[in-house]
């Protein structure tokens, strides 16, 4: 094979490689031009947080702003802290509530954050202090059937 | 005797696991062999680039198509279970994530490896038995530095390139069955993928799986060509272990670094 | 007169069978020199270890005074580009040109401007008469042909040592006398040394200087070519001449043909 032809082909090859993995990066992949990568640090304890777990999505407004980056236990309080890196072109106040939210009744668990009204915004390593734990199938069916119980009793009680 | 057929068998898995361990031991060792001997195929790129024409640019037509099919195919079946669920839209999700994590790496290197693979084992294997890698050697040319090594850089370079033009060519082709033929929401499709991937974790991921393929296969087929024994025979062999060990050499390989991918490599 | 080649007292063996005892010979400068004897004789295993590529264990075999019992990897590869070698079939590489099998030593070895190296392969090609076909593959070449490129490629940095694998192996009448002059042309042309190894009587003993006889791994006799043909050992006589059946047998040695048959005549 002439040394020509030859390298014209490997070019072709990388190059359709190369475009190959821009389609991945850009089409597919969350690698947009806008979101550049750098993001902030927020910390948030929560009392219980389900199936959470590293790398959900962090959204406000059905918006993703941001991915769980860790999730501890915290041996002193008793509660799970996770750690969030939120994308820094979006700012949130201070008093931003975050709680642990289902997409659908069965599917992955996320966080929500809700914007609150202060002036000083959130920086990195700030702390999340109004937050909202995952709602438990099991405890909430406890719960339905138990007042349902309590109502029941209730009208027996009318009854007699 | 019961006892000493027993005990033939259990010898015979004995001996069978040492001469797999052994054999997995040489071929590492030859990977050491080609990389201390790797500096001509960098002094001299042309010779990598012919490697990387009869390695790469020869599989693309056999990695596009696969690609396309198993795209399509993704795109079907994603597509028919999601819809029990109410979640068609997902199908982009589910046609890339499974294709950038996992069958993009995977199935391209299982056809580079049958592909260019076993061409690479036959062809140093009938150079060795034309008396071609003596006749180098007699002429003070290391046959490694100047045969094995620029093969097996051709092979390393070229892996991960294919596997994502295979991942690129699923998308397209779940894309084409989903959105195009099913006529699933166009927007839909390309909004929740890329929402569920993540450039990190999936796709820099992929492509480092392909990497360590790309090594594996290489190393594999360059190997078994470099010791195959010189008749005809010897050679055909050599060719069929190429695709053998390089096949449970990547599944393997592909466990191992999956466990740890997704437990986040600590 | 020096010599380049001086073997003394060498046993050599592969595992524990001795393929070579007592081996006692010398190559003077500007010779050539003919070690003949029946395939699995042993001939080719000297020609291995005069090369380099087999190492004697017991005795010693020193080329241009090196000692290559212990040689290093290095001084080994300084020696061979001073050595030519013409393996048993040409071994040309065959996923290279005629033009470039023939330049590929000058490519790896010297620094010189492709314009040089043009017009010195084209004299080795030419001084074999095949300058007509560098652009040709090897594979588009008869038997003789490539012998004869091989030829040009093993004299392509004009060696001082040239060695001689079987080089009238498969060939026709014409190529073979052909190929016997040009070995006796380019070894008086460059000054050279050769020695050959052969299992061809006849042709070998119209160029060469000193025959070396070898049987079972010793040397049974030697001469000039006149006393090899004069010679009366009866193994000498019966292989010169072609007898079928003398000193060394015609039947391999088995047990007697009775038990074989099963006939226990009694």
């Amino acid at each position: 094979m002439e040394r020509g032809t030859l390298n014209l082909w490997v070019g072709i090859f990388v190059l359709l490689g190369f475009i190959s993995f821009l389609m991945l990066a850009f089409k597919v992949g969350n690698l947009t031009a806008g979101g550049s990568g750098s993001t902030y640090t927020v910390v948030a304890h929560f009392d219980n947080i389900g199936q959470l777990k590293e790398r959900a999505p962090v959204r406000s407004a059905g918006v993703l702003v941001g991915r769980v980056q860790g999730v501890q236990f915290d041996p002193v309080h008793y509660n799970a802290e996770v750690t969030m890196a939120i994308d820094s072109q979006f700012k949130f106040p201070k008093d931003t509530s975050a709680s642990v939210l289902t997409s659908g009744i069965l599917g992955e668990q996320y966080i929500g954050l809700d914007a609150g009204g202060d002036d000083k915004m959130l920086k990195n390593g700030d702390e999340i202090k109004l937050t909202q734990g995952a709602m438990v199938l099991e405890r909430l069916i406890g719960q339905f059937l138990f007042s349902k119980a309590q109502e029941g009793n209730a009208d027996k009680g009318g009854q007699k | 005797m019961p006892l000493e057929r027993t005990l033939r068998g259990v010898r015979l898995i004995g001996d069978r696991t040492l001469r797999i361990v052994e054999r997995v031991g040489a071929t590492v060792a030859f990977l050491g062999l080609i990389l201390a001997q790797s500096g001509p195929s960098f002094r001299r790129f042309g010779l990598v680039i012919r490697e990387i024409f009869y390695a790469g640019v020869q599989s693309l037509i056999i990695i596009l198509v696969s690609g396309l099919f198993v795209g399509m195919v993704l795109g079907l079946q994603g597509h028919e279970t999601l819809q029990n669920y109410g979640s068609e839209q997902s199908v982009g999700v589910l046609v890339a994530l499974s294709l950038v994590r996992e069958l993009g790496p995977v199935v391209s290197a299982l056809l580079f490896a049958s592909r260019a693979g076993s061409a690479i084992t036959a062809e140093i294997g009938l150079m060795k038995a034309t008396e071609q890698l003596s006749a180098m050697e007699m002429m003070a040319v290391s046959p490694i530095a100047r045969v094995v090594a620029p093969r097996f850089w051709g092979g390393v370079f070229s892996m991960p390139l294919l596997a994502m033009l295979f991942s690129a060519m699923g998308i397209i082709g779940g894309f084409l069955v989903a959105v195009v033929i099913i006529g699933v929401d166009d927007g839909a499709f390309w909004s929740q993928m890329q929402a569920a991937v993540d450039f990190r974790h999936d796709i820099v991921n992929g492509i480092i799986k392909s990497v360590v393929f790309g090594v594996a296969v290489s190393a594999i087929a360059t190997f078994e060509g470099y010791e195959a024994p010189p008749t005809a025979e010897g050679v055909s062999g050599a060719t069929t272990r190429t695709v053998v060990s390089s096949s449970l050499a990547i599944l393997a390989l592909d466990l191992v670094m999956t466990a740890f991918m997704l437990k986040g490599w600590n | 007169m020096t010599n380049l080649v001086e073997i003394s007292d060498l046993n050599f063996g592969y595992n524990d069978r001795l393929v070579l005892k007592g081996i006692n010979l010398t190559v003077p400068k500007g010779s050539l020199v003919a070690i003949m004897g029946l395939s699995g004789c042993g001939k080719t295993t000297l020609l291995r270890l005069i090369g380099g590529q087999l190492r004697a264990r017991e005795g010693s075999v020193e080329v241009a005074g090196y000692r290559l019992n212990h040689i290093s990897q290095h001084d080994l590869y300084v020696l061979r580009r001073r050595l030519g070698m013409l393996f048993q079939f040409g071994a040309l590489f065959t996923d290279l040109s005629v033009y470039d099998n023939v330049a590929f030593q000058m490519r790896e070895h010297t620094d010189l401007p492709e314009s040089l190296i043009r017009d010195l392969t084209l004299m080795k090609l030419n001084a074999v008469g095949l300058r007509g076909v560098h652009s040709l593959m090897p594979s588009e070449l008869s038997g003789g042909m490539a012998r004869r490129v091989a030829l040009a490629r093993a004299t392509a940095l004009d060696p001082e040592l040239i060695l001689y694998d079987e080089p009238f192996a498969g060939l026709d009448p014409i190529s073979l006398g052909v190929i016997g002059q040009l070995i006796r042309r380019l070894n008086d042309a460059l000054g050279a040394t050769s020695v050959l190894v052969t299992h061809d009587v006849q042709e070998s003993l119209k160029i060469v200087d000193y025959v070396y006889f070898v049987s079972e791994g010793v040397i049974v006799a030697q001469g000039t070519p006149d006393e090899i043909r004069a010679s009366a050992t009866p193994f000498v006589h019966q292989f010169v001449w072609g007898e079928v059946d003398g000193p060394l047998p015609f039947h391999y040695p088995a047990q007697a043909m009775q038990n074989d048959l099963g006939l226990r005549g009694g």
